[in-house]
Formats: structure tokens, sequence, C-alpha cells
């Protein structure tokens, strides 16, 4: 879009159009929450159509408005002040499709675009269905949409006019040049987006009083959904941090991180509790008031990672938003907790635990523990100000608190994940227990002698490790106990589990997810106790050695890329004798960066990854020195992330389950 | 207390989290972490500018020095500020301050454009290896500093400096007994 002065001097280009198409947005959000109210209290049913037809037109919208950004992405309009600091000429063509959600401004569009797009899937799939939940849904829904819209609006607007415009731009956070950052981002907010659903149909329930199962019913495939993304974005996080930053990690306790586990927890926590819900009728207040929390643990993260109140290391951006969070968050926490409150008495639960054994008690235990995992992450991560406001100084804690309290309470959750699906609801017998559970327990206890004996010393690997290997076996043993009671109705092997995993998808997609979860435990417990590291400075032709490598510095080039300086090492990597691969680290200078960036190269493998990070170098050639990394196990991580989309995938399909 | 009341608390345990955010968001995030160099000495530098004159430090002893780090890359904050520099420039060169602006991490040809384009007339030289803005703890661009008659560093402004912190400061300083 070229820009025009017209004949009062006034320009109109791009950031006048992006800005009109948002404010215009904003305004059919408000409007469209306001008749969803109206007509929900009773009003005509004409606005009800008309609050549908504004959460379809606010969609419409913000792609409209996504895409007068791309296009300015894309032909460097730097007239743009977001342009002009997220790209320059140098930056290539796809990096400045992705630089669209590379800041702050551009990052509040992408979550804008994709609550519209559930809204849409919402008034499409529920306007018939759901006619009493459904307009109080809408409202919920457009209400969390113009909030956003007002942030675009107001204090982060991504089309901002830069004048004058300057020849070039600043250019991304050479960082974020990366694949993992085109799919991080997307995967992270459609799982904090998403949450907006199941917490739109409770918020929809307490307004009506109709505090029964139905609410759950509807939006057990919509929990599953965000969490699953939740999950993925944690996961594309950590394979970001790994091989982006080149420490050689995966998982930092860095609020940001902490900022999209916490929701994670107590999601996980509400998807285990609405079982009992379904299955018992018990705990309604509780899961209430889970999904509320849930949802605002996912505005929390965003005001955490957007305004600043807490440093990072990886705070990308710094905004004057902070204000319209907390009084968005405050609205919504202190709105429908009083709704909660209001509704108290029709919450109570109407069964009782029987047993501290049994399947319930195990839930709760689960639920218990979760909740205390995100309690922890809270408080250590809003700590510093704590102590800021206590004692006026600013004291962080790290990884070492973290892990202190959070490994003991996740081996508790891998015990009872292997316990939870099997024991019994209301009370478990002796004898059922026996049945269940002696093999695997047996089975994990071996293992943990066999782990021992092969000199694992560390308790907390040992009891991991021991735990998945008895949670695998109570799963395996499940699942072979079905799958021959199915062959004795006549079907073969493969018919038989083929035909369990899909007409109980629920219950085995939830299986298969557990074992994803079971991967990613023995990748995290595998690299801490099996990773090597070691530091060298090497002359030309000099090798270092670890755990069985042999790398060996070649030399230094150097090389001008389109947006930055890039001096490149080789290195021979050898596994004994045997040629393995050449690694080719390297440190780029961005003009625009105080210090240059990391670059690392890595061979992947099943067990292990060789992981190269370049550090100081001779401008000669002659030396190099090169930290070499040994990282076991790490793959599993990404492994289980796959097998995690499998148990999702599963999990969703239609119910194929006749009712009895 | 009736049960009907004691269920507001559901509501009311909110309260403190928010308020303790409220806290947080309204005190600076950055702590107030003043630089170690205000009230120390301004680390002397020997530059030729742009138009190929020598500027030094050490020569402006006396007058009101701002020192100004800037780069042509640095958008929007250096195009930001760079008109009002000018124009602090021209308003106060008569009066004893002189504004020094260094270029840090640029390319000659770059740096000369983004001159021509803010018409510049106060003195420019480039950080060749950036030495300066080591000595003077630069962590990113724009970052400038005031620095007394004295020949100390008074106040740092990190990011794109207003008319108003600009005339505020060099004031305060002229106003100063030298």
């Amino acid at each position: 879009v070229e820009s025009l002065p017209d004949e009062r001097g006034m320009t109109i280009g791009a950031p006048e159009i992006g800005y009109a198409i948002t404010v215009v947005a904003l305004a059919l959000a408000a409007w469209g929450a306001v008749a969803a109210v109206t007509s929900a209290r009773g009003g005509a049913a004409t606005l009800l159509a008309t609050a549908e037809r504004a959460a379809v037109g606010v969609w419409a919208l913000i792609t409209a408005a996504m895409l007068v950004l791309v296009h300015a992405f894309l032909t460097f309009d730097f007239s743009i002040r977001y342009v002009a600091a997220n790209t320059n000429r140098g930056t290539p063509f796809y990096y400045r499709i992705t630089a669209l959600w590379g800041a702050l401004e551009g990052s509040i569009i992408l979550w804008a675009w994709m609550l519209g797009l559930y809204t849409f899937i919402v008034v499409w799939r529920y306007r018939r269905r759901q006619p009493e939940l459904y307009p109080w849904v809408l409202a919920v829904m457009l209400t969390t949409l113009a909030f956003f819209l007002l942030v675009m609006a107001v204090p982060a607007p991504p089309f901002e006019r830069l004048s004058p415009v300057p020849p070039d731009g600043r250019g991304l956070n050479p960082l974020l040049e990366d694949s993992g950052m085109i799919t991080h981002p997307v995967a992270l907010y459609l799982g904090f987006t998403g949450f907006t659903v199941p917490f739109a149909f409770a918020v929809a329930a307490l307004a009506l009083g109709r505090t029964g199962e139905e609410w759950i019913t509807i939006t057990r495939r919509w929990t599953i959904i965000a969490w699953y993304f939740l999950s993925l974005g944690l996961l594309i996080g950590g394979w970001w941090s790994y091989h982006v930053l080149g420490w050689g990690g995966y998982w930092a306790w860095d609020p940001v991180e902490n900022a999209a586990f916490m929701p994670w927890l107590t999601g996980t926590a509400f998807l285990h509790s609405v079982m009992i819900q379904e299955r018992r009728r018990m705990l309604k207040l509780w899961n209430l008031t889970l999904i509320i929390l849930t949802f605002g643990l996912t505005l929390f993260g965003t005001f955490l990672t957007r305004s600043g109140i807490i440093g990072s290391v990886h705070a990308f951006t710094q905004g004057s938003i902070g204000v319209f969070f907390l009084s968005f968050l405050a609205v919504v926490l202190l709105g429908s907790f009083s709704l909660l409150a209001w509704r108290v008495e029709r919450l109570r639960g109407q069964g009782d635990l029987d047993s501290i054994v049994s399947r319930e008690s195990v839930f709760l235990l689960n639920n218990v523990f979760l909740v205390a995992a995100s309690f922890t992450v809270f408080f250590g991560t809003i700590f510093p100000l704590l102590t800021e406001a206590a004692r006026g100084t600013k004291v962080s804690v790290g990884a070492p608190f973290f892990n202190l309290v959070n490994i003991p309470l996740f081996l508790s959750l891998l015990f009872l994940m292997g316990v939870g699906p099997l024991i019994a609801w209301r009370r478990a017998s002796l004898e059922s227990l026996k049945r269940n559970f002696l093999k695997p327990v047996l089975a994990g206890l071996v293992a943990a002698a066999v782990l021992y004996a092969a000199g694992i010393a560390n308790v907390l690997v040992l009891t991991c490790m021991a735990l998945v290997v008895f949670v695998t076996g109570t799963m395996v043993l499940d699942f072979w106990r079905a799958a021959r009671a199915r062959r004795r109705t006549g079907d073969g092997w493969m018919a038989a589990t083929g035909g369990l995993l899909l007409r109980q998808n629920r219950r085995y997609g939830g299986f298969v997810v557990h074992l994803g979860v079971l991967v990613v435990a023995l990748g995290v417990a595998g690299s801490q106790a099996w990773s090597h590291q070691t530091e060298a400075t090497l002359g030309k032709g000099e090798s270092v050695e670890l755990a069985g490598y042999r790398v060996r510095f070649d030399g230094l080039a150097a090389t001008e890329e389109s947006n930055h300086f890039k001096v490149t090492g080789t290195f021979s990597v050898a596994h004994g004798a045997r040629p393995v691969d050449v690694l080719q680290p390297a440190k780029k200078f961005y003009p625009q960066e105080q210090s240059p960036i990391a670059y690392v190269d890595y061979r992947l493998g099943f067990i292990e990854d060789v992981y190269l990070v370049l550090g100081d170098f001779a401008r000669d050639g002659s030396q190099a020195t090169i930290k070499v990394q040994v990282n076991r196990m790490v793959s599993w991580l990404w492994l289980g992330g796959v097998v995690l989309t499998l148990g999702a995938v599963l999990a969703v399909l239609p119910d194929r389950r006749r009712p009895a | 207390v009736s049960r009907g009341s004691l269920k507001w608390l559901i509501p009311a345990a909110v309260l403190p989290v928010l308020a303790l955010l409220a806290y947080g968001f309204w005190t600076d995030p950055r702590g107030e972490v003043r630089s170690p160099q205000i009230g120390r000495p301004a680390a002397n530098f020997t530059l030729t500018t742009f138009a190929g004159t020598p500027v030094s430090m050490e020569t402006l002893r006396g007058r009101v020095v701002v020192v100004n780090f800037w780069a042509s890359w640095c958008v929007p904050a250096c195009y930001e500020e760079a008109p009002v520099l000018e124009q602090a420039w021209r308003d106060y060169k008569d009066r004893g301050v002189t504004l020094v602006g260094i270029n840090i991490q640029d390319k000659d040809e770059a740096a000369r454009k983004f001159m021509d384009q803010f018409k510049f007339t106060f003195p420019n030289a480039m950080d060749t290896g950036g030495k300066v803005a080591v000595d003077y703890g630069v962590y990113g661009v724009p970052e400038t500093f005031f620095i007394d008659r004295k020949g100390r560093i008074r106040e740092r402004k990190v990011g794109a400096v207003t008319d108003e912190t600009f005339r505020g400061h060099v004031e305060r300083l002229l106003a100063e007994p030298s």
C-alpha cells in the first residue's frame, strides 16, 4: 500500500488502514458482547443473531488486519513502527512472516485471531445445540476478544505509524530466526486461547445455575485440545531453547517458561478431576475453581511475559500494557469467583468418598499434587516481587528451589499415573489391587535393581526410571487383558487391539498420552543422569575427547550473510576410530546486537546427541574454544511429543461406544 | 458470621494476589538500578568526527557536555530522538553546552545517510572498535550521558531522549556554579 498524502496533508497508508480495522473490530466485539448478554437475560432473539454476526465479523476483521500486517512485512513497509522494529531488508523471506509474532504487538494480533477462530467454531457448533448456555458462552468469548482488541487499539498498537520512515528496519531478534519460532508461539497461543472455551461454558453454567455435568461433557474435547496445544507449545519451547540458546538445556524455570507451565498444571488437574464429576457427581465447586484458575493463569502468563514486572532472561518485550492485563485479570477473577460464591449452595457434591483406596482418592491426590506444583511455580515466580514488597530488594529463587519442591511432586504424580487408571472406583479390594498391581510393582523393583547394578546411583533418577517401568507395566497389563477378552469374541489380535483403541478411544487415548509423558520423563531423567560436557581451546588439527567421541578442530571460515556476519568453525567428530560427522557451530554477529549470537551445531541421536558450541577464537583461525556436550536421551523429549500427539488425536475422536 | 457471608471469602481471596501484582507493576521493573557511572569522572576519548575534525572529552572541560550514543539501525528510538537532539544543540550551543554524538556498531555510509536525513550540525564521530561505548558501559542504543562542567557523569538516559529530559538535565547542570 503506497502512502499518499491527501489534499489536507493527511497520510492514509497501511498503518491507518490497520488501525481503522482494529477499532471497528473492537466496537463490533463490544457491541456483540452486550447484545449476547442482553439476549441471554431474556432479550429479543434477534439480538442473539446480531451477536453471532458480530462474532463472525470480528474474526473476519482480525484476519484482514493480520493480512495487512503480513503484507507490510513482505513489502518492507517501514512506515509501520512494528515492521521497522522487527525486520530489515536482510531478513529472509519466511522470517518476515513469522516476524508477525516476533514481539508483543503482533503476538496480540495472533492471539486475538485464534480466539476469533475459536469463537467462530463455537458459533458454528453450538448455536442450535446449546440454546441456553450458548448466549452466555458467546458473551464471555466476545468480551475476551474485546479486551484483546482494546490492547491492540490502545497500549500496544501494532499499526502505529513511524515518522519519518527509516530507510531500513532494526531487524528481528536474531534468536527468533529459527524454525522453532514458527511453531512454538502458534502452539502455545492455541493452547492459551483454547482454555477460553471451557471457561466460557463454566461461566455460562454458573450464570444459569446449571451446575451439573452438562458443561463438562460439552467441553471435554475442547479441554483436551487446549491442553494438547499447550503441551506441544511447552515441548517446542524446550526444543528451541535446546538448539538455539546454546547452553545445552531445555528448561530453566525462567518466568516466561513458568508462565506457560502454570496453566498447564492446573489444566492437567482439571482434565482429571472432571472425570470424577462425570462419574460420581463430586467436586463441582473444585472443577469450576480449576477452570477459572487455569483461564486466569493464561492471562497472568501474558501479563507476566508482556509487562516486564519480573525480569527474565528471555523477556523479549516490555510494555505499559501491564495495567490493562491486570485490570482484566481482576475483572475475570473477581467476577467469576463472585458468581461461584453466589451459586455455592448448588455446588454441593452428591457423592462421598467411600474409601481412601479408590480411584476417586487417587484422582484427588493427583489434583492436590498438580495444584501444589502450580502454586510452587507461582510462588517461585513472583518471589522477587514478594521480597521487594517486604524487604525492598529483589531476590530471585532459581532452579534449585523449583527442583527441590517439584521433583518429589512429579515423581508422586508418575506413581499415581500408574495407579489411577486401573484402581476400582469407590473401593478397591485387596484382591483387585493384587491382580492389577503386583506384576507392575515387581517389574519396577526389578528395573530399579538392574539399573542400580548398572551404576546409576542417583536416587531420583533411579526412582523415576523404576516408576516409568511400573506405569508402563500397568498399562501393558490392562491393555493385554482387554485385548485378550476381545479376542475371545472371535477377533484376531490386530482387530482386537485396533477395535479396542477405536472403541474405547477415550480411555486408550489417555493411556497413549500417559505413555508420551513417560517417554518425556525418561528423557528428563536420562539427560540429567548421563550427560557429559567439556570445554577446550584447540589449535588447528588438535582434538578433544569426551564420552568416546573425538572432536577435532579443522579451521575457521568467515562469511557475510544477508543480515549478519558469521564465523564458522569446522570440527570433525569421530566415535572411536569411525568418523561420524562434520559439525559447524558458528558465531553470528548482527549489527543491531551488542554480543554475538551462538549458532549451535549438533548431531541428534536416539540415545545421545553430540552438541557443539563455538566459544572464543583467534582471528587468524589458528585457535578456537569449543564447548562439547554429549547429551543423552534428550531426543526422548521430542519423541514423547509425538506420542502425546497420537494420544490426543485418539482421545478427541468421536466416541464410538454405544450407550449401554 | 453466617455461612451466607462466608462464601464471599472466595472472591476476596483473590485480592491479595492482585494487590501484589499491582505493586509489582507500579514499581519500576528495572528496580531503579543506578548506573555505577553516575558521579564518576567521564572517561576520556579522542575521536575524529565525520567532518574530519578531532573531538576530545578533555578539551571540553568547563562546558556541560551531553554524549549521545546512536546507530542508524536503531529503529525507532534513534529516529525519534534525532530531531530533538539537533534542535537542542541549536538552542544550547551558545550557552556553554556541547553535544557529542557517538555512532557505534555501524557502517560509515549508513551513518552519514542518517546524519543527512536529520541535518545534524553537532559533532558526530564513529566509535570504531567500540572502545568508548565499553568505557561508558553502554548496553544498547540510544543512550545519553549528561556530564557536568567538572567532567563528572551526572545523569544517564537509556532510550530516546525527549525534549523535556534534555532541557531539564542541561538547565540543572548549567545552574550549578562552575
